[in-house]
Parts: C-alpha cells; structure tokens; sequence
C-alpha cells in the first residue's frame, strides 16, 4: 500500500453516459486483461446524462494505449483522456477513525491542524478525522495517523481535472495565431 | 429503469450499431416484466424513431469511415516504392463491400493478394495475382510470400496468430500498411508504418486516386520481376497436394472437395463447420465470388456448417448451398435439419465422416505422441444415412472413388428436401501445409513428399 502516488500509475479521465450497467462494462475491459484498477471513482457531472470515472491503473504505456482504443469502443463511453499527473490537478479525499486516548489525542489534533485536516467526531477513546488533498499528501498523513493506530479508514480514490494554466496558455497561444 | 417505450429507440440503435463501424451482433435483452400489460412500465404509444433521435442517443458513437488523406498518400507512396508487396485481405474487405476496390488496387499496382480465412472469395482465386489463404494451414506462397515481403499492405485485416505464427519471426523485413474501421486493431500485435483508420472501400478507392497521382505525377514502381518469379516457382513446387487414394483405403476428403468442386455452379454458396474439413475446404475450393464462403473464422464454432447453410439458403434461395462438415461438427447441431425440412429449404450436406475430432486427433499425433485422447467417434455410429432420413431428408453414402461423383450428381438433382451425403474418409489424413502453433511461419511444415525445401 506504500508508494501510492508513484509514477506509474496511470489516471484516465473517462466521460460515459449515465446509464446502469456502463460502469460493469468499464471494470470489465480492465479485469478480462487482467488489470487491477487501483482506484475508481464516479459521479455525474455538471450534465445529468454523462458521469465521469477517473479510474487509476497500473500498467505500461504500451497495454494502457489497447486499453483506452479497447476503452474508447464501448459504445456507452463518450471521451477519454488520460491525465498527465504533472499537467493536472489531483484530489483525494480520506476518513479515517484513529486511537485517541487521553494521551494521544493531542498529538491527534495538532497533526490534523497541520495537514489542515477536519474533526469530524470524537469519543472518549478515538477520533474521527479527514483531509482532502493531493493524494501524496494524503498518503503522508495516512502513514503519520498509522502510529497512533488506525480503527478504519476509507478513501475516495483520487479525482482529476487538467490543469487550468495549461487550457489558459494555450488558448492565449491560439489568440496569437489568430491575430499575426 | 427501463420502459417499454424504450423498445423503439433501442431497436432502431441496435440496427445501427450492428450495420455500421465494424458490423456486428448486438444482442438487446427484453426485460419480460416491461412486456406485462399489469405493469404500468409496459404502457407506450408506438413512434419510430428519427436518425437524429438514433444520433443523440449514442454520443459516444462515431465510427470513421474515411481515411486520413496524409496517411493515405505515404501509404501510396510506400506501395510504389516496394519492390516485394504483397497484400493481406482479410474479412474486413467483404463486410465493406470492397472486392471491387481491391481487384482495382491489385490490377492497377500489380501485387498479389492473399485472402485470409474471412476473407476466401474476396479476391478470385482463379486470378493470377491471386495466393490463396496465408496462416496455419495457408498454402506455402502465401505463408513465405508475406514472410519474405518487404511491404505487407494490409486491408480489414487483424494479425490474428493463425496467420502470423510467432510474432516476433513474423515478416521481419516488411513495413506495414494497416486499414481498419476500428482503430482498436491498428498497432495491436504489429506496429504500422502506415496507419490508416477508416471504411476499406473508401480508402482503398482513395489509395488508387493516389497511385494514379503519384504515377501520373512520374513516380514508377522498382522492378518486380525477380519477386514475380520467386512467387511462381514457390507456386510451381509447392502447391497443396496430398497422396492419391490406394486402392482398399478409405476416401481422401481432399479427393471428395474436388469432385464436388467440379460439379457445382461457380455461385455455389459453401459453409463449413471447425476442424479439418473447414481447412480442406478453404484449401481445395476456388472461390471466384465474394459472400460464395460461410464459416466462423476466429470464433471456431464447431456445428456451424448445417445452421449456416440454411440462412445461406434462405436468404439466397436461388443459389445451391452446400455445407462441408466433419463427422464431430455434425453431430451438434444435425438436429437443425428437421427445421430445414419441416420450412422447405433444400440445403445439402457433405460430411467428410473420418471417425474422428480430426484436428484434435492431428495436434496429439504431431504434438503429444500419439495420446490420443476423447477424439475417436465412429465411423457408423450414428449411422447418417438413417438420421438424414428420420429428419425427412435424402441420405446418401459413399465409400469408394467410384460411389463419389455418382452421389454428388445425386445430390445436385434434388432440391425439394435437404440432402445429406456422407462420405467414409480416410482418419490418418492431415491437414497440410501447417506452421506449428507459437513457432515463426518460416518453419513451415508441408507434406513428407514434398520435402526438399530451398529456402
């Protein structure tokens, strides 16, 4: 489970119709090659029909190319791209219950307040906290809570936008075009 | 959830889908419950759906049909600048209606042609740019032409390893010309030089538009007389072949092809079944039309052959449909006959009856010493002549050279009921050429009496 934000790792931007059975069929392509997703997640976007999977996977560039013609076939699937993590914005989301008794709860507290994490619950024995971030900042915070013992712990899977500057950039460089 | 108001639309995209791109079946499940005239989800008013409505219901659906213009010129130009070109039909040419194109390709730059198994009948074989099919058990020109060419072009074609043997070993030399509609195939086992995405037909017409410019323009093809006559002497050497019946034995099913190839009209539609017979057929049949051969190809459905030939048959009434098919073919899906006869479609069929799953039966022979293992039938059990009768058709049988070609004659005079024509052949026979399974086409096997090899 370490290292999870190595370079790797492959993140595909897909956008299908919201329909049932799109996302088996998605999941499907990756498990008939014998792919591990490392990490999915789906929900519609601005425009009811469509959802947007960002699926993380980790393979070679060559087996990833078949996969996304193989990905860009199904009929339900509407766009793909897949996002270079340098030119793209990553989020994740992680909750985690950790050991916080009366010793350690401080120490709990005060790492949260440096990831600029939340308290979202408290008992006598253990917090609940979260953070959103970059997924390798949340990886470093997942390790750090490791040592006061984690209960249970769930996280999001990471999504991703291209990077606006990139977009800004390069429509500046099509204005230029234009007017020279 | 879904609604019976639904079943318009997805009837309408289910056409669609399955006639454009890379055309196909599509399989639409109808939920039983939506059909209950209880459930208000049944309720609709019929419509029929507008193109557009088809369009918008399937954004993610946009198959290209016509080629990149650039990639079609360097392609033009890698034709002409080949001295050893040879082109790789595949079914992909019959499902874009592109025999015509590609006879007009072949012509205009003078290069064989090789049809895969798919594609038997795309290009004639009677023509004489014409190899016949490459692959596992493709005739040895075929199979060493494409290893030897130093530009393979190939059309609705998809490197399947029935034709490429090991890839690694496969037409080392060659640069790769590949046209798809689905542009899954373009770079999936071998990298093209050229890759072109689109309908066959129409890039295949635009290829030619580019040819004629560039030799219009002054651009000429190398010689190519030394290939040419590299290819004829492999043609003349090794050619299929098989030892003639000894007098006692039982019939060599190549023998029984022949015959039945000479006395059918040349529009005969044929079908086969998976194994030996499927090659033999492909192998010692001249198909001089397209859509003139059935068969499953890459999905190597054992039983095929009788189903196949009656859809041939129904849509083709005015055509004779015969349909080859082992004795283990036959044997799964014989049952259809009743459905043949009881509708009134006179299809015949041909079963080379070896007593044996004969392809498996090769594999342990050549490849796991003699174990034979669960391939061995029967040659009269079940006795075909009765079980074609007791489903209402002709049962006829041949056992000797001089039965065959009265039967066949039989059989051709009939055409109020199936017919179905067994054939006692010979089990030690085995199909070849063949290039063992994983290793390079250059280790192609041909038959013990054709040894010496100059290659």
């Amino acid at each position: 489970m370490d290292q999870r934000s190595d370079v790797a790792h492959h993140t595909l931007s897909v956008l299908v119709e919201n329909r049932a059975g799109v996302l088996s069929r998605v999941a499907n392509l990756f498990s008939r090659r014998g792919y591990n997703i490392y990490s999915l997640a789906v929900a519609p976007t601005d425009d009811e029909r469509f959802s947007r999977i960002t699926i993380v996977v980790d393979v070679e560039s060559s087996p990833l190319e078949q996969i996304v013609k193989q990905l860009d076939k199904l009929i339900n699937v509407v766009e793909i791209s897949e996002l270079d993590p340098r030119h793209s914005v990553e989020r994740e989301l992680l909750l985690a219950t950790v050991e916080a008794g009366p010793a350690g709860r401080g120490q709990v507290v005060e790492l949260t307040q440096i990831f600029e994490g939340r308290i979202l619950a408290v008992s006598s024995t253990q917090l609940t906290v979260s953070l959103d971030g970059p997924p390798s900042q949340v990886d470093d915070f997942e390790e750090m809570l490791s040592a006061f013992g984690i209960v249970e712990l769930q996280r999001t899977g990471r999504v991703a936008l291209p990077k606006l500057e990139r977009q800004v950039s390069a429509r500046l460089a099509g204005m230029k075009g234009k007017a020279s | 959830m879904l609604v019976a108001a639904d079943i318009p639309l997805i009837v309408r995209e289910a056409f669609h889908l399955a006639t454009t791109g890379r055309p196909g079946p599509v399989l639409i499940d109808l939920p039983k419950d939506i059909v209950d005239p209880r459930n208000p989800a049944s309720a609709m008013d019929w419509y029929w759906p507008s193109d557009s409505d088809v369009s918008d219901s399937l954004p993610g659906y946009h198959p290209r049909t016509i080629g990149d213009p650039a990639a079609i010129k360097r392609a033009a130009e890698l034709i002409l600048a080949s001295r050893q070109p040879v082109i790789y039909a595949g079914g992909g040419i019959l499902k874009a209606r592109a025999a015509e194109a590609l006879r007009e390709l072949a012509e205009l730059c003078e290069i064989h042609v090789v049809t895969t198994l798919m594609a038997r009948g795309a290009f004639p074989d009677d023509h004489p740019l014409c190899l016949g099919m490459p692959g596992m058990h493709g005739n040895y020109t075929a199979v060493t032409s494409m290893q030897r060419s130093d530009l393979l072009i190939a059309l609705g074609s998809r490197f399947d390893d029935r034709i490429t043997g090991k890839v690694g070993g496969f037409a080392p030399d060659a640069k790769i010309i590949h046209v798809d509609i689905d542009p899954a195939e373009l770079g999936k086992v071998r990298r093209p030089d050229v890759a072109i995405n689109g309908d066959c037909r129409l890039v295949i017409e635009e290829l030619v538009t580019a040819i004629r410019d560039l030799t219009a323009g002054g651009v000429t093809a190398p010689d190519r007389t030394s290939w040419k006559s590299t290819i004829s002497g492999w043609q003349e050497r090794y050619p299929y072949a098989y030892e003639p019946h000894v007098e006692g034995d039982t019939l060599k099913p190549q023998m029984v092809l022949e015959h039945l190839r000479e006395s059918v009209p040349e529009d005969t539609i044929l079908c086969s079944g998976v194994g030996q017979h499927q090659m033999w057929a492909s192998q010692y049949w001249k198909f001089r039309h397209p859509y003139t051969w059935v068969n499953s190809g890459g999905l190597g459905t054992m039983g095929f052959s009788v189903p196949a030939a009656i859809g041939a048959k129904v849509g083709r009434p005015d055509r004779m449909v015969w349909a080859v098919d082992g004795d283990g073919c036959f044997q799964m899906t014989a049952q259809e006959l009743v459905t043949a006869t009881a509708e009134r479609i006179p299809i015949k069929v041909a079963i080379l009856n070896n007593a044996y799953l004969g392809m498996v039966r090769q594999w342990q022979e050549m490849f796991y010493e003699e174990r034979y293992s669960e391939v061995y039938l029967s040659p009269d059990l079940p006795d075909y002549v009765k079980w074609a009768e007791a489903m209402g058709c002709v049962g006829l049988r041949a056992e000797s050279p001089e039965e065959v070609q009265p039967v066949i004659d039989k059989a051709n005079q009939i055409d109020d009921r199936p017919v179905v024509v067994e054939f006692r052949t010979d089990s030690r026979e085995k199909v070849f050429p063949m290039v063992p399974a994983g290793l390079s086409n250059d280790e192609i096997q041909v038959p013990s009496f054709q040894h010496e090899r100059d290659i």
